[in-house]
């Protein structure tokens, strides 16, 4: 058996390889099976921490804004209504450029029990923050060059991601974190539609978290403010 | 009875495409070309000095995925398939399935690796580390392995009685390969999300390591290290023993990458006990390759091919001793996202893997050329290069790793951990330049050997003519 093709072929190649999918792959598949799976949709219904960045940022970039995701309408319903379909868009855009840049190589996305990681960055992860489609497949990280990124929705302001993007050194002295001008159109007060994605991506970032410490108090709006000419 | 002999020992061209295994070979080192450059990038980003800084199609961030993927899918898939194309057709006495069908592989699997890296750099790369392939690609590479075991196990299926050790770690590892392809790049991008995902895609990150690139080294080492030392491995049982025990401990040790994340915590135990369950049978494996070259130790020094194997099975123990300690989970705290892990995975795959292939193309390469080495101290640049480089490499991120762990334990500025791995990124881009010195000797070496060859051909077939 243990010399021969079918020994080879089936217990080796095939039977252990489906012991290990099944023990360790269906296992949690399984344990999880009952905690239901986000859309993108369903992450902004509720969540005012991400639709402030948001409005946010059309309030600051309306030019830009408006090139990237059009003019919403006037009745305060569907304004609404575009507002947050434009953010879901915008969650999934964003997370296909961080895969696509490789952000994931030098970002985690989760915290640890150990090493006082929540003292640096917040609460320790759990699972139901990882069941949404922007986690398919997920992006745990495997190295940090830069800190982790689970906890940083609402740690700093747009303005100084849009900065930071444009030119990390710009912000953070010798910064060794690669410049993307490319997500701008020139300038960093203009994003272009893959750089306001990648904000509002990062914005997301934790903000589901009741008690996030750096957020201020939302109060729902109807954006009249937000003007797009 | 002419014709019975012709059967038993059927001729070495009959069995082996030498054009075949030398495409292969060649595009294998076009790849690791390719992926040296991407590291570069990389390397010269982190020590703040990318001197192509802002250009889109040039980030590091994509390039750094170029590397891994041309390392993995270019260069160590090319040369596992150029040595297979030579090992298994000769194991098994017979020619793979159909030669058309091996040069429609070859094609097709350098479009594979070629769309790979043209859409990663286009910025459309796939959320899974060592699969970042855009998910279009996909099932066409799937496809592709499917049709390499095919042509492979044809020969291997007619064999009749027991078969030899380099064959049970080749014929599992077709099944193996491309079951864990399908496995990662399938279900943690369309079944399911999440933790569940992250426990498939550590399985992916693991098994890709134990069940393709560690089973087709194996194989090559037990049937090339014989031939060369003129001696049989010392022990059969220890071969049955490496072999068995890496295959049912292999595939369990996955999670192991994903250690204090929400994955339940008993399948992080049981990932940590598979994966010191390995080292051990690991240890077997190389105490009955370092016996088998007692009496033969003068061939460390004067059979170059069999230098860079036992090279890269000293390189072997010590990834696997430090295996063994960064899979428990007092060591994950510490050295976890550090550049231990990045030191450890550079030893494995160019310092245990690529060693070994490249020890495989010196030795073969004469043969399919039909000429000696144009120069033998150029091989030896090449060796003491890539060997030094990647020691000095490895050594240098596993001491950085430690310290960036204790940087960010003790919660100073996130500045300092980087402040303080600039000089180590420094030295790690000049065992870089190593390396990548060393395979630009080897490239001349080869082109000359090839101009060589050729001169030799000419008067045979001025003489033929006449
Ligand atoms: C070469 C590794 C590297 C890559 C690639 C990288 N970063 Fe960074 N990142 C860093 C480092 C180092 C820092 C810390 C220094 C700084 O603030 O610039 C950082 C800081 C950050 C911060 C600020 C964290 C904070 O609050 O202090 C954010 C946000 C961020 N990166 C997002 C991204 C995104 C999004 C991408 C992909 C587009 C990316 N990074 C790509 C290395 C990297």
């Amino acid at each position: 058996m243990f010399e021969k093709k079918s020994g080879v072929l089936l217990i080796a190649g095939l039977l252990f390889f489906a012991i290990a999918f099944l023990s360790n792959g269906l296992v949690p598949i399984l344990m999880y099976k009952n905690l239901k799976e986000k859309t993108a949709e369903e992450l902004v219904q509720g969540n005012g921490n991400l639709r402030y960045q948001f409005e946010d940022l059309a309030r600051r970039y309306p030019e830009s804004f408006k090139t990237a995701f059009g003019t919403p309408p006037e009745e305060t319903a569907a304004r609404e209504a575009w507002l947050n379909q434009k953010c879901a868009d915008a969650l999934r855009r964003g997370r296909n450029v961080y895969v696509g840049e490789g952000c994931w190589h030098c970002h985690s996305q989760f915290i640890r029990p150990v090493s006082n990681e929540d003292r640096r960055w917040g609460p320790v992860s759990k699972s139901e923050e990882y069941q949404n489609e922007l986690q398919r497949p997920v992006l745990f990280g495997t190295r940090r060059v830069g800190p982790d990124l689970c906890r940083e929705g609402g740690r700093r302001s747009n303005d100084w991601h849009a900065v930071h993007f444009f030119k990390p050194t710009m912000l953070s002295e010798g910064s060794p974190m690669p410049e993307y001008p490319w997500l701008f159109d020139g300038s960093p007060d203009k994003p272009n539609e893959r750089g306001f994605a990648l904000i509002a991506y990062v914005q997301w970032l934790g903000s589901w978290q009741e008690s996030y410490p750096y957020y201020k108090d939302y109060q729902a709006s109807n954006v009249k403010d937000v003007k797009l000419k | 009875m002419s014709a019975d002999v012709e059967r038993e020992r059927p001729r070495h061209e009959d069995l082996v495409d030498e054009r075949l295994v030398s495409w292969y070979f060649l595009a294998a080192l076009g790849y690791m070309f390719i992926s040296m450059l991407g590291g570069f990038l990389m390397g010269f980003q982190l020590i703040r000095h990318n001197p192509l800084r802002g250009i889109e199609l040039l980030s590091p961030g994509r390039w750094r995925m170029i590397h891994t993927n041309a390392i993995a899918y270019g260069f160590l898939a090319n040369a596992f398939l150029g040595a297979l194309h030579w090992a298994v057709p000769r194991l098994a006495l017979r020619p793979v399935l159909d030669r058309r069908l091996s040069y429609f592989i070859f094609g097709a699997w350098q479009v594979v690796v070629l769309s790979t890296a043209v859409g990663i750099m286009l910025g459309q790369a796939q959320g899974l580390e060592w699969g970042e392939t855009p998910v279009w690609i996909d099932p066409l590479a799937l496809a592709g392995l499917l049709l390499v075991a095919i042509n492979f196990l044809a020969p291997i299926v007619r064999l009749r009685g027991p078969m030899y050790v380099t064959l049970w770690y080749f014929t599992a590892a077709f099944i193996w390969t491309f079951l864990t392809y399908a496995m990662g790049n399938f279900i943690p991008q369309y079944f399911v999300s999440g933790t569940s995902a992250g426990a498939v895609g550590g399985l992916f990150i693991h098994d890709l390591v134990g069940l393709f690139v560690t089973p087709l080294g194996w194989g090559l080492m037990y049937y090339f290290v014989p031939i060369m030392l003129k001696k049989p491995v010392w022990s059969h049982g220890l071969s049955l023993v490496g072999f068995w025990g890496l295959a049912f401990f292999y595939p369990l040790t996955g999670i192991h990458h994903f250690l204090y994340t929400p994955i339940p915590m008993f399948l992080q135990y049981g990932a940590v006990i598979s994966t010191i369950a390995v080292e051990m049978v690991v240890t077997t494996v190389l105490i009955n390759f370092f016996v088998t070259l007692r009496g033969a130790t003068g061939a460390l020094t004067n059979n170059l091919p069999i230098r860079w194997f036992y090279t890269g099975m000293v390189f072997y123990g010590l990834t696997c001793l430090q295996c063994a300690f960064q899979t428990t989970l007092t060591f994950q705290a510490l050295i976890h996202f550090t550049d231990w892990v990045v030191g450890h995975a550079h030893m494995v795959m160019f310092g245990v893997f690529s060693m070994w292939l490249l020890g495989t193309m010196t030795y073969l390469f004469p043969r399919l050329l039909k000429t000696d080495w144009y120069s033998r101290t150029l091989c030896e640049w090449h060796y003491w290069l890539s060997a030094l480089g990647i020691g000095l490499m490895s050594a240098d991120l596993i001491v950085a790793g430690p310290f960036q762990g204790y940087f960010w334990a003790s919660l100073l500025p996130w500045d300092v951990s980087v402040d303080f791995s600039i000089p180590f990124w420094a030295v790690r881009l000049v065992a870089g330049t190593m390396m990548f010195t060393g395979l630009l000797v080897f490239l001349t070496n080869l082109a000359l050997t090839w101009a060589q060859a050729r001169r030799a051909e000419e008067p045979a077939v001025l003489a033929a003519a006449a």
